[in-house]
């Protein structure tokens, strides 16, 4: 049974700071899909189209009939560990620093058989169920979890390496004055979180729900202001060397297309908070994030952007509003590759119209602000890359894989 | 689907078997350790290197050459050339191939080199692009090499068939005593069961002394006919018969076989002689558990068998039933695809009575094996030949 973590006490300054590494990240082409699948927490292997053999590892050909058509397609991660080894010497200084590690194969009841990293809590010759994740090279591995949850398994310290889980770690919401900053404040808080610092431009500015903010275990007000780059810096320099997850809840929304618009000073506003404001995060947090991302229990481990589903494909009716999540959206992936130096993960989650005031005037389905901040929770836990919060934004995704022609044409009607 | 009956390979012989002694790391290149195979070879025959017509080279670090780039570093100008890139399959794969040119009039003296180098990160860099499916689904996990694959099959193989650590260690433990006289051996130091048991764990179960150590060298020896070969004054070797199989049982989800289980009906048939008529064994060792799987699959023993064989003989050069006769790669050293060749070099020695180390007593036929290439989870080359002392 995994050993439940203990909460870390302060960093010893004698000790060594285990800096960031990363396992070989090189994978074929063709690995990729299993990157896709493992950035949305799916077990997608491709299938043969012809045959339906289930194929791995990832190929161009069916081994069965040779087929080109090898689509990733979900399947049953369901399986028997047939054998384990228990690596204590490695060629790679990220494992050796993490020795020792175990290793298994699979046999999938699908079909293949896989080598897995595995949870602690699996055995040799017992049922397991495989779960794509994806490393600290942002490379898709797959782990093998006991088949049904023990206790205290996301404390295992193979699972903790794969996710970015918020137990025991400090986080900061940008902006504390949105529903959507202070449900995430609660949620983090539930989740045992040690510190969540709630970030509040012109603190002497009341605003509902203070009072509420004020009452959450662990929660601690700062100020912060996303488009002072004043601010931003003071903060990091305060708070930086131990903040383990940033969530950014900046928002700015407004109504209306290019041409409809007079003037850009809005455009202007909400490039300021969603592209200008990502930058100004980066910027003063990225550095220390990264070279915190192997620093022990709470080591950094995420930045999470929250998005507009809008930023994929805009919407007229906010069409200046999509344009700027769009550079938002752009700006994350740069960030991406950048903060995957030190193993910091950058997480999207899109998300369609809120239930708040800004979208009074659009027809439901909405997105509750509990159930964005619950998917931000899960994506943490599960340590996901991409997540589409809610109908709206499913269907967007959905009809963007298919033709994203039809999706631009009936977004204006 | 087999259509017709193996044709004997006549005369065709094999001789001039050359070590360029092994170092655990080398600051030289490939191109200079094959380059010193090669003019020992030559030296051995009395030829001048551009005498050879037919050549085959098999390493893992020549990169970014293949065969036909050594043709111009070495200066040859041969009208057979083959590149055999078969990890620890190469020597069988590269002999079956010579053999067959020279049978057919294609080439008449070819020389089979195999050789690497290693640099002190070389083996790292080795296992990080070792084959497309290792990059995308083995070498991530815990990056633990050939130990890490080799731990899964073992492991399995004990739960399945019963072997115990001992067992393994026997094995070993014989292998080190053969290696005594050798003189290149990289690890002569006696081995007792009890420090073979008593090392440390690698990754479970493989510990310490099931490993081979990644070195620097080459062999080589050269196929041609019999008459070349005595008109040159060399002993040569006759080559009785060969298989080789790739992928075999690709449903089984762990390996507990190779393809030595397809064709060892064959091999024997075509060489006519059995598994009890051979005087020597050289399998191919990066890893005991893989040669109990060879003792099994190539009919000396039955399937899951072969930990009650090696219990029941001694596999020295002075024993019953001798096995990798110069210590194996186990105790000279795996010098990358010049292991590969290993057993064939020294099978070629201990037929023509001048082995490096202890000569086995009348040895008159030898089995060498060959394996190679955990592309993913599996070794997936396979191969053996028979030799036997020319009249």
């Amino acid at each position: 049974m995994t050993q439940p973590l203990a909460r870390p006490s302060r960093k010893n300054p004698l000790r060594k700071t285990r800096l960031p590494l990363s396992p070989h990240g090189a994978r074929s082409r063709t690995a990729h899909g299993l990157t896709m699948a493992a950035a949305e927490g799916r077990f997608a292997l491709q299938t043969c189209a012809d045959c339906g053999k289930i194929v791995y590892p990832p190929r161009d050909a069916c081994p069965a009939c040779l087929s080109p058509r090898l689509p990733y397609k979900d399947v049953d991660g369901r399986g028997l560990l047939v054998a384990e080894t228990t690596i204590r010497v490695s060629t790679e200084p990220y494992f050796r620093e993490r020795m020792p590690w175990r290793i298994g194969t699979v046999c999938l009841d699908a079909g293949p058989a896989l080598v897995a990293h595995l949870h602690g809590d699996t055995r040799e010759g017992e049922r397991v169920r495989l779960e794509l994740k994806l490393d600290k090279s942002g490379a898709p591995v797959v782990l093998a979890l006991p088949e049904k949850d023990t206790r205290h398994m996301q404390d295992d310290p193979q699972m903790r390496e794969l996710t970015c889980d918020p137990k025991f770690r400090r986080v900061l919401i940008t902006d504390g004055r949105t529903a959507v900053g202070q449900a995430l404040a609660k949620a983090f808080s539930e989740v045992g979180s040690s510190i969540v610092f709630v970030g509040i431009a012109d603190t002497w500015k009341p605003f509902t729900s203070m009072e509420a903010l004020h009452g959450i275990a662990g929660v601690e007000i700062v100020p912060f202001d996303i488009t002072d780059t004043e601010s931003v810096q003071e903060q990091a320099e305060q708070n930086g060397g131990r903040i383990d997850i940033i969530v950014n809840t900046a928002e700015h929304i407004r109504a209306g297309g290019i041409i409809d618009r007079r003037g850009i000073t809005i455009a202007r506003e909400e490039m300021d908070v969603r592209y200008f404001g990502l930058m100004r995060l980066a910027q003063a947090f990225g550095p220390v994030m990264r070279f915190r991302a192997a620093d022990g229990v709470n080591s950094a481990a995420a930045i999470v952007n929250l998005l507009s589903v809008y930023a994929l494909m805009n919407w007229p009716a906010y069409g200046a509003h999509s344009a700027a999540e769009a550079a938002c959206l752009s700006a994350t992936q740069s960030l991406r590759a950048e903060l995957r130096a030190g193993g910091v993960r950058m997480v999207n989650v899109f998300f369609g119209p809120l239930e708040t005031e800004w979208f009074q005037t659009v027809p439901p389905p909405k997105v509750a602000p509990a159930a964005l901040a619950r998917a931000v929770i899960e994506a943490l836990q599960k340590g996901l890359e991409d997540v589409f919060v809610g109908d709206i934004a499913e269907d967007v995704r959905a009809r963007l894989a298919v033709n994203p022609k039809a999706l631009e044409r009936e977004l204006t009607g | 689907m087999r259509s017709s009956q193996r044709q004997a390979y006549d005369d065709v012989v094999l001789c001039a078997p050359v070590t360029v002694a092994y170092r655990r790391y080398s600051i030289n290149t490939a191109h200079w350790w094959i380059g010193r195979a090669l003019r020992a070879l030559t030296k051995q025959a009395g030829l001048r290197h551009k005498d050879l017509d037919g050549l085959t080279v098999s390493s893992f670090t020549v990169g970014p050459d293949t065969a036909i780039g050594l043709t111009q570093h070495f200066g040859l100008s041969p009208r057979w050339l083959d590149h055999v890139p078969f990890g620890g399959a190469s020597g069988i794969v590269a002999l079956r191939r010579a053999a067959r040119a020279v049978q057919a009039g294609d080439a008449d003296l070819v020389a089979c080199l195999a050789g690497d180098t290693n640099h002190v990160d070389s083996f790292r860099k080795t296992l990080q692009t070792f084959s497309r499916f290792a990059q995308d689904a083995v070498y991530p996990y815990g990056s633990g090499g050939a130990n890490a694959s080799f731990a899964l099959i073992a492991r399995n193989y004990m739960n399945t068939y019963g072997a115990r650590r001992e067992d393994f260690g026997k094995i070993c433990v014989a292998q080190r005593d053969n290696a005594q006289a050798v003189p290149h051996a990289l690890m002569k130091k006696r081995l007792t069961l009890e420090e073979y048991m008593a090392a440390r764990a690698i990754s479970d179960p493989i510990h310490l002394f099931d490993c081979v150590m990644p070195c620097a060298g080459a062999e080589a020896f050269l196929v041609c006919r019999e008459t070349t070969a005595r008109s040159l004054g060399l002993e040569p070797v006759r080559l009785l018969s060969t298989i080789e199989r790739h992928n075999a049982f690709p449903e089984d989800a762990i390996q507990v076989r190779g393809g030595w289980a397809v064709d060892a009906g064959e091999l024997w048939s075509m060489a006519g002689v059995a598994p009890d008529d051979v005087d020597f064994a050289e399998t191919y060792d990066d890893y005991p558990v893989i040669s109990m799987m060879q003792l099994e699959d190539l009919g000396f023993c039955k399937k899951g068998e072969a930990a009650e064989f090696v219990r029941a003989h001694t596999l020295t050069n002075d024993g019953s039933f001798p096995h990798n006769t110069c210590g194996g790669q186990l105790s000279v050293g795996q010098a990358g695809a010049a292991g590969g060749y290993l057993g064939l070099v020294e099978a070629v020695r201990q037929l023509t009575d001048t082995a490096l180390g202890t000569q086995v007593p009348n040895a008159r036929i030898g089995l060498v094996s060959g394996f190679g290439m955990i592309n993913y989870d599996r070794g997936l080359a396979s191969g053996a030949a028979i030799l036997a002392r020319a009249a």
